[in-house]
């Protein structure tokens, strides 16, 4: 098997559709490892990877006023049982333009990977940048995951992230998003990981409303069962009038795992309004009781209720 | 008579307080059981001991299921036995669909049955399959949600407790269809209510007070003594009756 199918095979198995990575008329770029198996630029979409030691530095560049109607699509992958990976993205997108990434992030055999990425992003004036990334990462929990974003939301433009771990084991996260938010722009951060044996989960979401009328939200949805430890910073500063802002985190804790929730919330300008809520417990008891009604035995009850708050 | 469900003398105190005082109840198979109470009087904590919820398990007492004494078992292995319930307050769930909620307890899932099951309880298929079983539900809609949840699952024994108090719940008519249909599918009833209108859908039915069962037999007579003699249960043990004279009901 070449790497690209083998890269093509884990994407498939981490949700992706190998499809998308080989029609040209869709955006895409594969990384296995520092080498990049596969870009495909589309009007109005530029990427230019460069291949460094551990990795693969990457300018996205979508042109001012480009709506992409299919969402461009990027798969990362290490499929060797150890490796370093370093992705760097810069992601321009432009004034006016619309885009949406779909993200893969696979590493079916890690025993002992580490992925780190750190993005730069920049949301032109009235543009909208969706980012969605998923991650697969094998049974064995010998991967290290460092995703840290800083973004720039310009006047009236608009970002949205979700993460999401939820399948195969966590091993260690350490997630930590920031975003900048100017008049009327939005910013929607949703993190979402399921974490069990010993697995870490670690998840920082700070969203500045720096400008008038400007909205955040940062929500996360965690569940650690076993061992596994998680914790959650979600912050929000309300810095200019009339800005809103809500941190929602949701964490449900089974078993000896231990869950953390630290929301702060700060408000330097007295016409900004911004909210926190937080809950951490154990599974809803009328819930599992009801789902056992229906004859299922506990454990599948406990699953069903976690993927339903994961999927919420 | 060979019961479905039998139990025997079964007590249960929660935090103190007394709240079944010997209930001794049998349901023939295929019967429509109508068990008619006030509020407080401890039907729904007689349907979660029947059902085997944490916390409620009886201090004295038998459940017997089909032949079996289940008392012990967890409400997984008396629901595997075909009993379920309907609760009366519904728990939601945030991201599960309605028709994974309703597909979970059926034994051979096909959309057919789903849309009949939600069109027993007259919520159109088509706008409630793909919505989630979360509390942008009403809580009529989720409660017909779980009688169609219920009734897809076909058991052999159905607790439905209180399916016509709340607001936009099913109508009387609507519910009298639904249990006809589930005892044509050979489930037996147990409908738990406060409401003595629903009575003449039973086939027998049993009067709760004070957490006993004072009177069992045919629904309309049952029906006449509760509305009668019956007060909402705050005189402790005693209720005034007409006349003048303290009488136990
Ligand atoms: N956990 C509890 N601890 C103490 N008392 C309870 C508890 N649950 C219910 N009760 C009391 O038991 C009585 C019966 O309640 P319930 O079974 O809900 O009645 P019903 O369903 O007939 O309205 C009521 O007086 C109620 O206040
Ligand atoms: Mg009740």
């Amino acid at each position: 098997m070449s790497d690209f199918e083998a890269i093509l095979k884990a994407y498939e198995r981490s949700g992706g559709d190998p499809n998308f990575l080989r029609s040209p008329k869709v955006a895409s770029l594969v990384i296995s490892g520092n080498r990049v198996l596969g870009a495909n630029q589309v009007p109005g979409v530029r990427i230019e990877p460069e291949e460094i030691e551990h990795g693969v530095r990457v300018k996205v560049i979508v042109e001012p006023g480009t709506r992409l109607d299919v969402p461009a699509h990027l798969c990362f992958g290490v499929i060797p049982a150890e490796g370093v990976q370093e992705i760097l993205p810069e992601f321009e997108i432009g004034a006016g333009s619309r885009a949406e990434f779909i993200a893969h992030c696979t590493f079916p055999n890690a025993v002992n990977v580490r992925h780190l990425m750190e993005a730069r992003i920049h949301v032109g004036e009235n543009a909208t940048m969706k980012y969605g990334e998923t991650h697969y990462h094998g049974e064995a929990g010998g991967v290290e995951v460092v995703p840290k974003a800083q973004v720039t939301v310009d006047k009236g433009g608009h970002y949205s992230s979700e993460f999401a771990l939820t399948t195969g084991r966590v091993g260690k996260l350490d997630f930590d998003y920031v975003v900048d938010v100017a008049a009327h722009g939005v910013a929607e951060l949703v993190a979402k990981a399921y974490g069990y044996g010993n697995d870490a989960i670690s998840v920082k979401e700070t969203i500045r409303l720096n400008g008038e009328y400007a909205r955040g939200l940062a929500k996360s949805r965690i569940a650690v069962r076993d061992e596994a430890t998680s914790e959650v910073m979600g912050a929000t500063e309300g810095n200019a009038p009339f800005a809103r802002g809500h941190v929602d985190c949701i964490e449900v804790v089974r078993d000896r795992a231990v869950a953390n929730a630290i929301p702060i919330v700060k408000v330097r300008d007295d016409r900004a309004y911004v909210t926190h809520e937080a809950a951490i417990g154990t599974v809803n008891k009328k819930e599992l009781e009801t789902l056992m009604s229906r004859g299922l035995d506990e454990e599948t009850a406990v699953d069903v209720i976690i993927r339903g708050m994961l999927a919420g | 008579m060979e019961f479905l469900l039998k139990t025997e003398d079964l007590h249960l105190e929660r935090n103190g307080q007394k709240i079944l005082r010997g209930v001794n109840m049998g349901i023939a198979p295929g019967q429509v059981y109508g068990l008619l109470g006030r509020n407080g009087s401890g039907k729904s904590t007689l349907a979660y001991t029947l059902m085997g919820c944490t916390e409620y398990t009886p201090d004295r007492g038998r459940i017997i299921f089909a032949g079996q004494d289940i008392t012990t078992l967890s409400i997984t292995e008396r629901a595997r036995l075909g009993l379920t319930l309907a609760w009366q307050n519904p728990a939601h769930f945030e991201g599960l669909k309605v028709k994974d909620y309703l597909t979970l307890g059926m034994k051979d899932p096909s959309l057919e049955r789903l849309e009949q099951a939600l069109s027993a309880v007259a919520l159109s298929p088509s706008a409630y399959l793909e919505r989630t079983v979360n509390d942008a539900l009403s809580s009529g809609e989720r409660k017909r949600i779980e009688l169609a949840a219920v009734y897809a699952m076909r058991p052999r024994l159905a607790i439905l407790d209180e399916p016509d108090s709340g607001i936009d719940v099913l109508s009387l008519d609507d519910i009298a269809r639904l249990i006809r249909r589930m005892a044509a599918e050979g489930t037996t009833v147990l409908l738990i209510t406060h409401r003595d209108e629903m009575v003449p859908v039973a086939d027998v039915a049993a009067l709760m007070c004070e957490g006993e069962i004072l009177r069992v037999g045919e629904p309309q007579t049952v029906r006449e003594h509760y509305a009668r003699r019956c007060r909402p249960c705050e005189v402790a043990t005693l209720v005034e009756a007409p006349g003048g004279v303290y009488e136990r009901l």
